[in-house]
């Protein structure tokens, strides 16, 4: 199933949760929606799901207009930040519910509803809870029931807002590897939000990353990460060094100080320089584009971060390698190894 | 904290022992010839039976006013909700006589009714009108916060689960507000039966046919038959106590959502 | 959820009547049909409005039927007057008896584990669930002519039953819930924290309960006093049974409503009505209110 959303608008009062947004999903993909809260990402979720309505734009299933269809008619497996199981039923009746609710002319009976909903408890392995209630159950149980219960309707996608939001760390780890080789078992069209990078780029094939209501980039999590498409990426994600620079007559300024940096297609005024942690190599005094006085160092198993207060008065925190080790008060010349420069 | 027992002791504890010890007084037989009167046995029918009919009148009321005041939005919703108190707080003789007023054959619903030949005040009909006028707030202040703090996702799962909107509503809605439902019911049954000021006036009192156990007690007692009035509460404090302690269990059950063994 | 129907002007094109359906799909979800809520509304609002506000208005197009003057003039009747002024003494006596030792109960509850503590609680809500009637007959058992303690009293020339101590005591017993029953969950959900601050700091016991627990727990005593009082002084089943309904001495203002009524004195009767009603709306009001403020506290406590 490919999902087609065009031009989606949608607002809250004056606040504009989705300002015109525009996203095609493929067949059995796995894709994240990232961005901060407030984003827009849980409305656009929603909105595919059948649970909100867009004031404008068009929401497609296999070119087909979703917008006419509600939440019932739409086929879509939705999983609940909180789970929202139903807590008056056991673990079974709840992953059993969308298949005893199913207009009489197509409802199974009873033994092959028994048999699907044993297949589904297999296959998030928790068969052995079947006569449990849901608050007998662990975070991440309820997690997998959840999900099992969204499968339970043979779902044509997969939509899962926040699904490891609500869990300790430990869990979450090992729920994002179950998750991935889970989707790709199901191979089911599959949308997941999160506001944590880590989980993005570790799971999906594809991340969409949002931000006041617009879609920033869309790109595999090695595109987002190493060419971040705008000055938001590349703050968002993964930890950066934002320097204000300004553009003009083909060189890039820091202040006064002129850097030796190329500046091939960028439009001169302000902008802001973007550089990784670990992308700001260090050398003698002078060799770089950067000078700088280490101010403090910390170690973190295979890097040393230092903090380093800049000739022209800002402080930037750097990851080092291990080997050459940095000392507070030792002057330091900087390259950054890649860069991106953006206007604004 | 002694003081705080002692206290307790006295206000609470020693009015119903010597309830209870001067219940003792009588012989088997004798509790039980006072119980098995016709006079008092109609009386206890009167009481439990049409206070149980209109506990149940207002869990269905109840619910509806409920559904209306915490889902729907309409001009006047605050007054209504803040309305639903009135039979607590009005004092139980102002209610019984504005019922009785109310009702009565000349009055502003008792006369349409007896054009309609149905007879309201002083018949058992007034006696079940007055006790879902006292029975009302129990079931509404008992289920609106429960249905207020539902989760609107239930609805949202259900949904999308592919079940229609009464499936939702009669599969995940109900069930999940049946303790409260149930405690509202049990509630507003404890009250009706022990009722008095607002049912007497519109009751018509007459024995075997529309008298309350409790004007039974009150007649009892102005005949110097203390004996007899005691038996009758014993009876009915028994009830009360299994009431209280079916709700407490409900309700302990119901946090836990276990099913009790 | 707002009420929503489509634009009937654009329902003709094939596109329109698409999204009319989407319409109609997005309230099935969350929402009943529009018919279904009106008749719903509908039938909550009939409801309240027969067994509540007709009942209520009743009271007062009783009491002003024979006009302004009649209803003063009942009003401003000697048994009237006495009425008020014993209804008012009982329902200090009470409540105040009952704010001291709802608040030491509530204190004993909230803030100390013993064994025994859940039968406590249910104890205090006992008189809630006892009719009023028993209530009454349990004193007229410990303090009547054949009574428990009826002896003792006759010889020491102490009269209980029949006469205000009497009516005071049962109207204590009945309204004995409510300070102790608004009061337990505050202290419970504040816990003793800060109790143990001020008595580290040095205050005293009392110092430590007037100036640390009582400016927590302030409105919710409010809360309870107002209750209290309501029903104090609109009881009627229990000091129906003890008082003896003896004119102008033992008649409270809601067995005076009885008696007049009996009597075929309606406007009397509602007009004494009319005050309690009155006392009642009052008290709803108050009580709106007080629930504002108890939310706004739970919510300092809540971030």
């Amino acid at each position: 199933m490919t999902i087609e959303v065009r031009n989606l608008v949608k607002k809250f009062g004056s606040f504009a949760a989705l300002d015109g947004v525009d996203l095609k999903v493929n067949d059995g993909e796995l894709l994240a929606l990232l961005g901060p809260s407030g984003s827009g990402k849980t409305t656009l979720l929603r909105i595919i799901a059948g649970l909100d309505w867009p004031d404008s734009g068009e929401v497609a299933f296999n070119g087909e207009d979703a917008l006419t269809q509600g939440a019932r008619e739409r086929h879509v497996g939705f999983v609940f930040q909180h789970y929202a199981l139903f807590r008056h039923m056991t673990v079974f009746e709840n992953v059993a519910f969308g298949l005893r609710v199913q207009p009489r002319s197509i409802r199974k009976d009873e033994a092959t509803i028994r048999a699907r909903v044993k297949e589904l408890l297999d296959l998030v392995q928790l068969d052995w809870l079947a006569d449990r209630y849901p608050s007998q159950l662990s975070g991440g149980q309820r997690q997998r029931i959840a999900l099992a219960r969204a499968l339970a309707i043979e779902p044509r996608i997969l939509l899962l807002d926040e699904p490891f939001g609500a869990l300790d760390a430990k869990v979450r780890k090992e729920l994002r590897k179950w998750l991935r080789s889970l989707h790709h078992e199901i191979n089911v069209t599959s949308i997941f939000v999160t506001h944590d990078q880590e989980e993005a780029l570790e799971v999906a094939n594809r991340v969409v990353v949002m931000d006041k209501g617009k879609i920033e980039q869309i790109g595999s999590p090695d595109d987002v990460y190493e060419t971040p498409a705008t000055a938001f990426v590349h703050s968002f994600i993964g930890e950066s060094i934002e320097l204000p620079v300004q553009v003009a007559d083909g060189v890039v300024r820091l202040g006064d100080r002129p850097l030796r940096l190329a500046v091939d297609g960028l439009a001169p005024g302000a902008s802001r320089l973007f550089v990784r942690r670990h992308d700001m190599l260090v050398g003698p005094p002078g060799s770089g584009a950067f000078e700088g006085a280490v101010q403090h160092v910390r170690n973190f198993g295979p890097v040393q971060r230092a903090e380093v207060a800049l000739s022209g008065g800002q402080t930037i925190e750097i990851d080092a390698p291990r080997g050459r080790e940095l000392r507070a008060g030792d002057t330091v010349g900087l390259e950054p190894r890649r860069y991106r420069i953006f206007a604004g | 904290m002694g003081l705080t027992l002692s206290w307790l002791s006295v206000i609470i504890l020693i009015p119903l022992a010597g309830l209870f010890l001067k219940s003792l007084e009588l012989s088997p037989e004798q509790f039980w010839n006072i119980l098995s009167s016709r006079r008092t046995l109609n009386a206890l029918r009167v009481s439990f039976g049409l206070a149980f009919a209109a506990a149940c009148v207002n869990l269905v009321m109840g619910s509806i006013i409920v559904w209306a005041l915490v889902r729907y939005r309409f001009p006047g919703r605050k007054l209504f909700d803040a309305i639903v108190d009135v039979p607590f707080a009005l004092p139980t003789a102002v209610a019984g006589v504005a019922l009785t007023s109310l009702f009565a054959e000349k009055g502003w619903l008792g006369a349409p009714l007896a054009a309609l030949g149905i007879k309201v005040a002083f018949t058992p009909l007034g006696i079940f009108v007055a006790m879902i006028f006292i029975g009302i707030p129990f079931v509404v202040r008992t289920v609106q916060p429960v249905l207020q703090d539902l989760e609107i996702e239930l609805e949202e799962a259900s949904g999308s689960l592919g079940a229609s909107r009464w499936q939702t509503i009669t599969r995940v809605i109900l069930p999940s507000l049946a303790p409260a439902l149930l405690t509202g019911l049990a509630l507003a049954f404890a009250r009706a039966v022990g009722e008095y000021g607002s049912v007497i006036f519109i009751a018509g009192n007459l024995p075997n046919v529309s008298e309350i156990a409790p004007l039974l007690i009150v007649i009892r007692l102005s005949e110097f038959r203390y004996a007899d009035a005691t038996a009758i509460a014993v009876i009915m404090l028994v009830v009360s106590f299994v009431i209280i302690f079916a709700v407490n269990r409900l309700q302990r059950w119901a946090q836990n959502r276990v099913p009790v063994h | 959820m707002t009420m929503q129907i489509a634009d009937s002007g654009s329902l003709t094109s094939p596109d329109a009547k698409a999204r009319a359906h989407a319409l109609a799909a997005r309230d099935n979800l969350r929402t009943e049909p529009r018919a279904v809520r009106i008749v719903i509304i509908a039938l909550a609002m009939l409801f309240l409005s027969v067994f509540v506000v007709l009942p209520l208005v009743v009271v007062f197009a009783q009491a002003l039927s024979k006009g302004i003057f009649a209803y003063f003039a009942a009003l401003s009747d000697p048994e009237a007057l006495s009425a008020i002024k014993l209804t008012l003494v009982v329902a200090a006596i009470s409540v105040g008896l009952n704010l001291v030792f709802g608040l030491v109960a509530a204190w004993a509850i909230a803030k100390f584990d013993f064994p025994g503590k859940t039968f406590l609680i249910t104890l205090i809500d006992l008189p809630f669930s006892v009719s009023p009637v028993i209530s009454g007959l349990v004193f007229v058992l410990l303090f009547g002519a054949q009574g428990y303690f009826g002896g003792w009293l006759r010889d020491h020339d102490i009269q209980i039953l029949f006469a205000v101590p009497g009516i005071a005591l049962a109207t204590t017993f009945v309204t004995f819930p409510f300070v102790a029953r608004a009061l337990i969950p505050l202290m419970q959900e504040q816990g003793t924290q800060e109790e143990e601050a001020a008595i580290s700091l040095g205050a005293s016991g009392l110092q430590t309960f007037f100036r640390v627990t009582l400016p927590n727990i302030k409105w919710g005593v409010l809360y309870g006093v107002l209750l209290c009082n309501a029903r104090a002084m609109g009881e009627f089943g229990a000091v129906s049974v003890v008082s003896g309904h003896i004119r102008g001495e033992t008649n409270t203002m809601p067995l005076l409503v009885e008696i007049l009524y009996n009597e075929y004195q309606f406007v009397a009767a509602f007009a004494i009505a009319s005050l309690l009603a009155m006392l009642a709306l009052i008290t709803l009001i108050a009580k709106t209110i007080l629930e504002r403020h108890l939310d706004e506290g739970q919510d300092v406590n809540d971030h």
